[in-house]
């Protein structure tokens, strides 16, 4: 006990940029298949580190190890400065977590929920109640908190859940994927919740598949892959490496996507022959303009025009160096995911 | 040291009670505080599912009845030379066991939804003992089999169940019925962490449910066919039955009283460890 008071003193006294969540190197196999290769995270006190990566990449993984919830076969990790897998009760009580499932009672009210993980934090009958209060306000639940949860609906489960593990207002918080399956409301309001967490100074890891969440909300992004970290910066920097937007240029026959390819003849050129489209980085208007320009120049008719801007998939296939996956299928999800976000947004 | 100076002298915006609550977690007193809001969750569960309540307390209710009124007057006749009492002093202990064992299923259900649900990796994510987390179910199916069954000895006295029980003899059947209660939820236990689904787990409450019919519960095992006979007598709600009847109705208990013990914590020690083990595995994966 006297030893946290003096790790808690001195953190703030000498503000050091002591990383609250750090793994170096972390393993993890299920069976024989490797899940985690040598993960490497630092996520600097009171800011926001977004995970990003497609399913299977390791997110989920990451995250239950870091909060003790699954055990791991190599590497270190710790939580404010707890070892995660010596100090398993000391990191509990600095970190709360949100699954991508809401892991609340259904039986139980929201407000008997939010009391009874109070009371297991160790808060007194009265100050849990009044936890509990505050809570149901700020996640907008007053309404709802004396109905079993199993009445609730997707986002309120989820804010419900958000808020169970703010209870004892940790100053790290894991949050794996808070907003898959809600809708673009509930999204919204997700997010606003977020944006106030790191603005009162709390720690968060945030797993996300989607990039444009990732840079709605996050100081810096690191792209897991194959249980990898293959990419870590700031979302812009990340940007910066895919390129920006890209143009995109559909036809009617082969020899126009020839004729047009030779005309183009740029290094950055996407080509799928079957769908008879091409597509190439722009960086503004004004590459816009040479693109069309140097179409003009040779006597080809496009059927379909569009400026698509940068998607996970961009992200992806830049950032592993793989070819990109021709094909309908491919660029339909890719498409999807970035008119999700637009739509949150 | 002045540790502490340096501590208040920081502008911690966060509730100073979540701060200062949060950081003590083991010793004893905090493991019984953890103990009882689990158990509080139990009898909540247990409170909002009338449903399974009236099934486990009306089912027996109706057994019991039945077999008192509709095969009673044939049974009566039938087992008089074995046990010549009045069919309903027979029949009641043998319902009573039959109340407290289906009830005690219900647990394995119970468990199988937190284990099912993410509501597990909750406890997990907390400071406290997970097992607890098992605790609180055992300890809600002690106290609602408990009212399940003082309600059914209610009706029995009603329909003229006379036992011949001192207090002493009450407080020895008490005793017994918890023993069992506990030993079939620990099974149950064991049963819901090993079912995927509740609908598997329920599978388990009609076993139970049918083990006393086998048993000489309702009827004496000397009048059975010999392989039924067999099992009867050698099956561990047999031995229980005829000691908690014996405590009530003054019937001679032999052996049984000891025989019910040993069945019931051997039961116990093997089933516990295994729940525990079981318990770990599916929490750590």
């Amino acid at each position: 006990m006297e030893n946290t008071v003096i790790r808690e003193g001195m953190a703030t006294v000498k503000p050091t940029r002591q990383a609250a969540i750090h793994a170096s190197g972390l393993r993890k196999s299920f069976k024989d298949s490797a899940v985690l290769d040598g993960v490497d995270l630092d996520v600097d006190t009171g800011t926001m580190l977004a995970l990003l990566g497609p399913n299977g990449a390791g997110k989920t993984t990451t995250v239950r190890i870091l909060s003790t919830l699954l055990p791991f076969d190599g590497g270190e990790a710790t939580i404010s400065g707890y070892d995660v897998a010596c100090e398993p009760d000391e990191v509990r009580r600095v970190m709360g977590i949100t699954g991508q499932y809401a892991t609340v009672d259904e039986v139980l009210t929201g407000r008997e929920n939010l009391v009874m993980i109070g009371r297991l934090y160790h808060l007194g009958k009265a100050a849990a109640r009044a936890r509990a209060d505050t809570l149901l306000h700020q996640f907008d639940l007053v309404d709802a908190a004396d109905r079993a949860v199993r009445t609730y609906s997707g986002g309120m489960r989820r804010r419900l859940d958000l808020a169970a593990s703010l209870i004892a207002d940790p100053p790290v918080i894991f949050l794996d994927e808070p907003t898959t399956g809600l809708d673009p409301r509930s999204r919204q309001a997700m997010w606003d919740v977020i944006r106030g967490l790191v603005a009162s100074g709390t720690t968060i890891l945030l797993t996300t598949q989607y990039l444009e969440e990732a840079d709605q909300l996050a100081d810096r992004v690191a792209v897991i892959d194959h249980g990898r970290i293959i990419a870590d910066g700031t979302a812009a920097e990340l940007k910066q490496r895919v390129g920006t937007e890209r143009l995109e240029l559909s036809f009617e026959h082969t020899a126009d996507l020839a004729a047009a390819r030779t005309a183009l003849g740029v290094e950055d050129l996407h080509v799928d022959e079957e769908a008879l489209r091409l597509s190439t980085a722009v960086g503004g208007p004004d590459e816009v303009r040479d693109v069309l320009n140097a179409l003009g120049q040779v006597p080809v008719r496009a059927t379909d025009l569009q400026l698509s801007r940068p998607t996970l998939d961009d992200v992806f296939f830049d950032l592993t160096g793989q070819a990109r996956p021709d094909g309908d299928g491919t660029r339909t999800t890719a498409r999807a995911v970035a008119t999700e976000g637009a739509d949150a947004a | 040291m002045n540790a502490t100076l340096i501590h208040h002298d920081t502008h911690d915006t966060r509730p100073e009670n979540a701060r200062a609550g949060s950081r003590p977690g083991t010793g004893a007193r905090w493991l019984a505080s953890d103990a009882l809001v689990l158990i509080t969750r139990g009898l909540r569960h247990t409170l909002r599912s009338p449903d399974s309540m009236i099934t486990s307390v009306a089912l027996p209710i109706m057994l019991m009845l039945m077999f008192v009124y509709v095969f009673g007057g044939a049974i009566e006749g039938g087992i008089e030379h074995v046990a010549p009492v009045a069919y309903v002093d027979y029949v009641v202990p043998g319902v009573i066991l039959l109340t407290a064992g289906f009830g005690a299923a219900i647990t394995a259900i119970n468990v199988t939804n937190d284990m099912s649900t993410g509501v597990i990796d909750r406890f997990r994510s907390l400071p406290i003992g997970n097992w607890i987390v098992v605790l609180g179910h055992v300890v809600a199916s002690l106290a609602r089999n408990l009212f399940a069954t003082a309600l059914v000895v209610g009706v029995a006295l009603l329909i003229g169940f006379r036992p011949t029980a001192s207090v002493l003899e009450w407080a020895a059947a008490i005793g017994a019925i918890t023993l069992f209660v506990l030993m079939m939820t620990w099974v149950s236990v064991l049963f819901g962490l090993i079912a995927k689904t509740p609908d598997g787990a329920s599978g388990f409450t009609f076993f139970v449910l049918f083990l006393p019919y086998v048993s000489s519960a309702f009827v004496p095992p000397e009048t059975m066919p010999s392989v039924l006979h067999g099992f009867a007598e050698h099956q561990p709600v047999t031995p229980i039955i005829e000691t908690v009847r014996g405590l009530l109705t003054g019937t001679p208990i032999g052996n049984s009283a000891w025989l019910a013990i040993a069945w019931c914590v051997g039961i116990l020690v093997l089933v516990m460890p295994i729940s525990g083990r079981l318990f770990r595995r599916r929490t750590t994966s």
